[in-house]
């Protein structure tokens, strides 16, 4: 679904992802763990091809196709789908507008859609205005549910959430990726029966959304470096223990980067 | 602003006779006015009023709680209406209300009885169809105690060419615990002067909620409506769409004034520049406390055009609550990528934006109105691209 090769990136000046290579298969879940500032929510910035991150050099590659220098909305169309951590309100575009035109024509039921978010009431109104930190979470999540990406980017799902919103939003994400969304009413038993898995790739700090998704393989993001591929349960254990220290001497290693020994360093 | 010449426009000698039945105007002007919000065929008004040229055309109230008549009718019945008329407006504020003064050709008289709450909009249109009349309007509404009125007013000239003058006074009363909603809709020409000079005053608990739609050119427009807020509890609000395309010179404003308690005021413009002069002003004063006021001017200046906010609080007692918020940009690039992240390319996307911010909804205007906008909205569009 997505390669990665050798991928750097510059805001302004200063490199930012310094040589990121990765594959995320059809279908597959990959967890990204790492400390703020580590490059996690540039790299998901890169690969939606906002302004401001420069690839230098290396390329990314969309079901065989290179996007690196591609524009945002081609990318949306071919199947990147992001969820924004701090979406602009637009004054006058109601949600429910935004929903339809995030299906591009498609049919959708953007009642049904809202339904499965508890997001209803606010179909009417324009879109991030005044919303919390979970009804963003779900309005995003909804807007994605219209669009169907192949691939889904969240950055940081659980971010700004309480305990009842954090139960839904895992939900509706573990549906998302299962390609369990926009069987409309009276679709017949081979539409949803050939349902494709979706693609995602999640940036977490707290590990929270683990307990409702199958996530398939984890890294560890550590100064535009990544590193410690391993179960993303695993990572998060090691991470509650020891911070990100021990991705440190990871990376100082030699040899360069090895993937975590999770046992020895855990006794 | 540009410097006007009333002897360039005809004040006198351009008469029209009355139109018994509005449907049977011409088609092209039924489109004109349709663009300044009023639907002649429709019959979910409950009073029509129209004046053309020099002359009241047509004035009917289909609703026993609402008396509609034309202005010097009106003088004539009430003994020159001498608790309302030239009450608010100073007949020598300027060459303008001089010369409605000294020759009015006619206007509405809008009253409500007390307590009625009128659930359809009374329609008005002020229409301009020679080329080179002068017009002199002088309108009065009062809203009686209790009681509840929409006006839909649209102003027009018959061609986007045509050379023409408007001047019109305006009037409003709203007694105690009424509602007055005055939603105004200009659509004039690129050759059009425009002067209104309006003024009200809002009794106790009473409200005053103005919206005001401007989307298509015109020569010079200029206007600064004045609320006063006189009893406690009064309200009054103001909502402004305003684009200014190129060779238009827009300076509009509103202003509010309480002087009594509990009192409140809200002034929203939003306006776009596509090349020409826009001035956007507001004026909240409070004289009583507890107050509180905001005014907001969001201007967005697309492909040219100059754009002046000029937002004033005046406050002259402790305790009062002002705020003003002005901002002068461009589409925010944030916004536009949002939506390109969602599939849109950017000029979908920044037409998306452009027409959420002129969205006027809010103005409960519906059917072919509503649509009418929206074409407006679009070519506007085509124009920022």
């Amino acid at each position: 679904m997505l390669k990665i090769e050798d991928l750097h990136v510059s805001i302004g000046e200063r490199e930012v992802l310094r040589g990121i290579d990765l594959h995320i298969k059809e279908g597959e879940t990959f967890i990204l763990f790492g400390p703020n500032g580590s490059g996690k929510t540039s790299l998901l910035m890169t690969l939606m091809g906002f302004s401001g991150y420069t690839v230098t050099s290396g390329r990314i590659i969309l079901r065989g196709q290179d996007i690196t220098h591609m524009p945002m909305f081609e990318r949306a169309r071919l199947g990147i789908g992001m969820s924004f951590q701090r979406p602009p309100t637009i004054h006058g575009l109601k949600t429910r507008h935004l929903v339809q035109m995030c299906a591009r024509g498609r049919e959708i039921d953007p009642e049904a859609l809202a339904r499965k978010v508890n997001f209803e009431e606010f179909l009417e109104r324009d879109i991030n205005a005044g919303f919390s930190g979970g009804e963003i979470k779900r309005s995003e999540l909804l807007q994605l549910m219209a669009q169907k990406p192949g691939l889904v980017l969240f950055d940081e799902p659980e971010s700004g959430v309480d305990l009842e919103n954090m139960q839904l939003i895992g939900k509706v994400v573990r549906r998302l990726l299962d390609g369990e969304v926009d069987a409309l009413p009276g679709a017949c038993a081979t539409a949803l029966k050939c349902k494709v898995r979706t693609s995602g790739l999640i940036i977490t700090h707290t590990g929270y959304i683990l307990d409702y998704i199958n996530a398939d393989r984890g890294q560890v993001l550590f100064d535009g470096h990544l590193c410690c591929e391993a179960r993303p349960r695993d990572i998060l254990e090691h991470i509650r223990s020891y911070g990100y220290q021990e991705c440190i001497k990871c990376l100082n290693a030699p040899g360069g980067l090895q993937p975590l020994e999770l046992t020895r360093t855990a006794s | 602003m540009k410097k006007v010449n009333l002897n360039d426009y005809a004040f006198t000698g351009i008469t029209r006779s009355e139109i018994p039945d509005l449907r049977t105007l011409e088609a092209s002007d039924k489109d004109r006015l349709l663009h300044a919000g009023v639907d002649v065929d429709s019959a979910n008004s409950s009073a029509v009023f129209m004046h053309m040229d020099q002359t009241t055309v047509h004035c009917e109230s289909r609703d026993p709680g609402v008396e509609v008549l034309d202005i010097k009718q009106a003088m004539a019945k009430y003994d020159g209406l001498p608790d309302y008329a030239w009450k608010l407006v100073d007949k020598d504020k300027d060459e303008f209300t001089k010369n409605v003064a000294e020759n009015t050709h006619g206007g509405y008289f809008i009253r409500t009885r007390p307590g009625a709450k009128i659930e359809r909009p009374v329609q008005s249109c002020l229409f301009l169809k020679s080329d080179g009349a002068g017009q002199n309007v002088h309108n009065i509404i009062i809203v009686e105690e209790g009681s509840e009125l929409h006006i839909l007013t649209g102003c027009s000239t018959a061609h986007g060419s045509t050379h023409a003058a408007h001047l019109g006074i305006s009037e409003f009363y709203v007694k105690r615990g009424g509602k007055l909603t005055f939603t105004m809709v200009h659509n004039w020409g690129e050759n059009a002067t425009v002067r209104p000079r309006s003024a009200g005053v809002v009794e106790e608990g009473g409200v005053f909620q103005s919206n005001y739609v401007l989307l298509n050119p015109v020569g010079t427009l200029q206007m600064y409506p004045s609320i006063q807020l006189n009893g406690r509890g009064a309200v009054a609000r103001f909502n402004s769409v305003i684009v200014t395309p190129e060779g238009s010179h827009v300076d509009t404003g509103s202003r509010v004034i309480m002087n009594a308690p509990d009192t409140r005021c809200e002034i929203i413009a939003r306006t776009i520049t596509t090349g020409g002069m826009n001035i956007s002003r507001g004026h909240i004063a409070g004289h009583a406390v507890p107050c509180r006021g905001h005014l907001e001017c969001k201007g967005l200046i697309l492909g040219g055009g100059q754009m002046l906010a000029v937002p004033e609080l005046d406050a002259t007692v402790e305790g009062v609550d002002l705020s003003h918020e002005a901002a002068v940009g461009k589409i925010a690039q944030r916004e536009i990528e949002y939506l390109m992240a969602r599939g849109m390319d950017e000029a979908e996307a920044t037409s998306t934006i452009v027409r959420g911010f002129l969205n006027v909804d809010i103005m409960g205007l519906d059917g072919p109105l509503a649509k009418a906008i929206q074409e407006q909205v679009e070519k506007i569009d085509a124009h920022a691209m």
